[in-house]
């Protein structure tokens, strides 16, 4: 046992540890100062106004649309319900670039929905709307795959003690059903978040990446490599780093129990 | 309270305009941000030639490159991840909740940084003088990352549901370790393990944060399907970009399948 | 085939599962180990097949010392109480286990195999897996399993717990009877003293990790050597420092010089038998077993007064 625990433990320091420690050492390896000068560029702030922003819209749509979506598939019979299980699934399985292409293809000149939006003078394309759609895409199922066994465990039991006690269906849903999915909901919200904020192939693909416009923080570090501005990329991407540990302490504290559903 | 003897009798109401309204949400939702999308694509990877664009010798190139190193790398991350995945619920150590919360670190940290981060280990500047920047080593270091969790993951419920009085009865029916392992724990975890490397695989293959920096995509050197495509968008070539998505669409659709037929398998002996 | 215990303890962190345990098994005799949870009886068992590994005392087995010995290494069968079924192996698979892991050759297995199935009553089942089993029918192949490789020593770790209680009743006396055929020395771990008494030939009654009584059921029931395990193996009634079995206090309805006084509470009927619980004076419940016959004559009621005289009485020092 002991050496698979060396073998293990090696193999992940390795593969995990290496990288998140060099970006806390090359980031202040000129200085604090320096640091915070690169962020403070307007293209660098205005990038994570933009990826804050594109959160903060797509995860309440994806929560949601995970929570109807997963009572919809436990709790009710309709044909198709399996296509809807692969959709929800597919974002897990498809590249980010052909997400991107494919929203592309849709909104963009030749594509079905161009007329409809261009016509109106409203962008999609380069402009925050096909910026949410893409990150709305890749982050779909999180909250849906955390709920639906979540709810499969709990039993439809203590719903149909509310009904025979008089309660509506919404009351039913927002006093019984909603506290017992609780902190799936939560958990998964985490994953779409860190998910959101992540966010690369799909959201440069339908961006064009326009400096200080559509570009998010994970566009503005390969822009800042790109234009040899070392410095600038690692800040951004110790400040990403940063959120992703929290992001790993929060979904540590609420994982659901192994053997037993988070209540 | 009029409406409770009706309630009794049908506890969940069915066929109500609730329920219509959540399938139609569901539904407009679904369609809006994937189906129609996803239409869009197959339908222009039609309008080109479709057989020429993935035909095309740089296209192949791409491809090969692609399964053969999502391949690689998922298959690396099956045998440590099992093993990783063994060490964290079989074992006990200082650290281990720390150990466990690590693993999910690719699922967390942006791709882009991690590029970022690999370039800096494994690149010019390598502060361990290891330079394998813009080669395959660096492409296969990169999906090695991404996919690290998905085995353990899939790997460490069935372990720890598995009931290791099935292990002490081989034993006490004369089975060494070795034996036990191979007979009992293997086949009842195998599910696990598959499931973990198909997930890994598509994620593989779909890769392009982690290898827009580090690949340096090189055509048919180190060029992926994900950048070919990414790069054929770039100088306007819809339809040849469309062709090679449409490819990867259809291998996503395949893992998914896959996953869902394992998922089958594993429960198989549990149905009466 | 006997099984020696000398002074074998064990413990889990703080908790102390076995203190100091030593018993002697009788080559052929089916014993029973029998104790409330946490009485070590289940850790017993398990240091003897080598599924734990005592902190200090040895085991024999037949003259052997396999103290040090892995499980594999002593001839032991152990049937577990959830069955430990090979989920992903069909009934037959399940029951050749030992036997291929041992290299017997193909014929070898096959005609044991269907020997074993037939004894267990399996037969026709073979092709089945454990899911499509019921309890029973689980633990049954779980004793065959064991069976198959012709151990010394069959252990059993509360085989009928999960069972309800009728297939507990049936798969007991065949257990009883199976012995009686093959004549194995087996270790049977029960928490039920009916079951204990029923099937044993000798019962080691277990108490937070010591043994406080060997002794064949009669015996243990007649001539029990401590309070636990009078009040642990039947019923017993406290009277000062005494105690009394149900069956042997007299109901009488008027007092003489050796009685004491009791309120009726309830009357049970219990077919043959009647069980009065009475309370006492001073607050006290007593339970009385009578027959129906001594019941009908003395015409008790609920809320009478009647007056209660042991015939037999033990106490401890």
């Amino acid at each position: 046992m002991v050496g698979l625990r060396l073998v293990a433990l090696a193999y992940l320091a390795i593969i995990l540890l290496g990288p998140l420690a060099m970006v806390f050492w090359r980031t202040f390896e000129h200085g604090f100062h320096n640091f915070w000068s690169t962020l403070s560029q307007p293209s660098t702030v205005h990038a994570f106004e933009m990826t804050l922003l594109i959160t903060a819209i797509a995860v309440p749509l994806n929560t949601v649309f995970g929570i109807v979506c997963a009572l919809a598939i436990v709790r009710k019979r309709f044909p198709g319900k399996g296509l809807v299980n692969a959709f929800v699934d597919l974002p897990l399985a498809l590249s980010p670039v052909v997400v991107g292409l494919a929203l592309f293809l849709l909104y963009g000149r030749g594509g079905w929905f161009y007329h409809l939006f261009a016509d109106r003078g409203i962008s999609i394309l380069f402009a925050l709307p096909s910026m949410v759609l893409a990150t709305v895409f890749v982050s779909l199922p999180f909250v849906a795959r955390e709920v639906v066994p979540t709810l499969r465990e709990i039993g439809d039991e203590q719903e149909q003690a509310a009904h025979t006690l008089g309660a509506s269906g919404w009351q039913t849903f927002r006093r019984v059903t909603l506290p017992s999915i609780r902190w799936a909901v939560v958990y998964g919200v985490v994953l779409t978040t860190a998910r959101c904020l992540g966010e690369y192939g799909a959201v440069a693909v339908v961006s064009g990446r326009i400096e200080g416009k559509t570009e998010t923080a994970t566009l503005r570090v390969q822009d800042q490599y790109e234009n040899f501005n070392l410095a600038g990329a690692y800040g951004i991407s110790l400040v990403l780093a940063t959120i992703a540990v929290c992001v790993l302490v929060a979904m540590t504290m609420l994982r659901p129990r192994e053997g037993a559903s988070a209540r | 309270m009029a409406s409770a003897p009706l309630a009794v009798h049908r506890a969940i109401p069915r066929g109500s305009a609730g329920d219509a309204l959540s399938l139609g949400f569901v539904t407009a939702f679904l369609s809006v941000v994937v189906c129609l999308p996803i239409a869009a694509l197959v339908w222009a990877s039609t309008e080109g030639d479709f057989w020429t664009a993935v035909t095309g010798p740089e296209a192949v190139a791409a491809l090969k490159l692609t399964l053969l190193l999502a391949a690689a790398a998922a298959l690396l991350n099956a045998v440590l991840g099992t093993i990783t995945a063994w060490v964290l619920v079989r074992d006990d150590f200082r650290g281990k909740s720390l150990v466990n919360a690590v693993i999910d670190l690719p699922f967390a940290l942006p791709t882009i940084v991690a590029g970022l981060v690999l370039l800096a280990l494994y690149g010019p500047q390598s502060p361990i003088g290891i330079n394998v920047a813009f080669t395959r080593t660096a492409i296969f270091l990169a999906l090695l990352f991404v996919t690290l969790p998905f085995v353990v993951r899939t790997v460490q419920p069935v372990l720890h549901e598995l009931d290791t009085e099935m292990e002490d009865a081989a034993r006490s029916l004369g089975a060494g370790n070795r034996t036990v392992f191979r007979r009992i724990v293997l086949p009842t975890i195998l599910p696990g393990i598959l499931s973990g490397v198909t997930l890994a695989f598509a994620r593989a293959v779909g890769e392009i944060g982690a290898l827009v920096i580090i690949s340096g995509n090189l055509p048919y050197r180190t060029e992926v399907a994900s950048v070919f495509v990414f790069n054929r968008i770039q100088t306007g070539d819809r339809s040849g970009a469309a062709a090679v998505a449409v490819v990867l669409l259809v291998i996503s659709f395949a893992v998914l399948l896959g996953v869902g037929a394992l998922r089958r398998l594993a429960t198989r002996h549990e149905r009466v | 085939m006997s099984i020696v215990v000398s002074g074998v303890s064990k413990r889990f962190n703080d908790f102390v599962a076995l203190d100091d345990v030593s018993i002697d098994v009788a080559g052929g005799s089916l014993t029973a180990l029998l104790g409330p949870s946490g009485s070590g009886k289940s850790t017993l068992l398990r240091v003897i097949a080598g599924l734990e590994r005592p902190d200090a005392g040895t085991v024999m087995i037949s003259g052997l010392n396999v103290t040090g010995r892995p499980p594999q290494e002593r001839g032991v069968g152990f049937v577990f109480q959830h069955y430990a079924a090979f989920k992903h192996m069909t009934v037959w698979d399940n029951v050749a286990f030992g036997l291929s892991i041992r290299k017997r050759s193909k014929a070898e297995i096959e005609k044991r195999v269907a020997e074993l199935l037939e004894l267990v009553q399996l037969d026709g089942l073979s092709k089945r897996y454990p899911a499509q089993l019921s309890g029973g029918q689980r633990q049954r192949m779980g004793l065959a399993r064991a069976l198959a490789v012709d151990p010394e020593v069959l252990l059993l770790d509360e085989p009928f717990g999960a069972l309800d209680a009728r297939v507990r009743k049936e798969l007991r006396a065949w257990l009883r009877r199976l012995h009686d055929e093959t004549h194995t020395t087996t270790v049977i771990v029960t928490h039920d003293q009916e079951e204990a008494m029923e099937v044993a030939d000798e019962v080691v009654v277990m108490n937070r990790g010591r043994v406080e009584q060997v002794a064949n059921p009669r015996d243990l029931y007649e001539h029990p050597a401590s309070e636990f395990v009078m009040t642990f193996v039947g019923q017993a009634n406290r009277l000062g420092d005494a105690y009394v079995r149900p069956h042997d206090l007299e109901v009488v309805l008027e007092p003489n010089g050796a009685t004491r006084e009791a309120m009726i509470e309830r009357i049970v009927h219990l077919g043959f038998e009647v069980r009065v619980d009475l309370v006492r004076e001073d607050g006290e419940p007593l339970s009385v077993q009578l027959t129906r016959d001594e019941a009908e004559r003395l015409e008790l009621d609920s809320g009478q007064i009647v007056f209660v005289r042991p015939t037999r009485q033990t106490t401890f020092s």
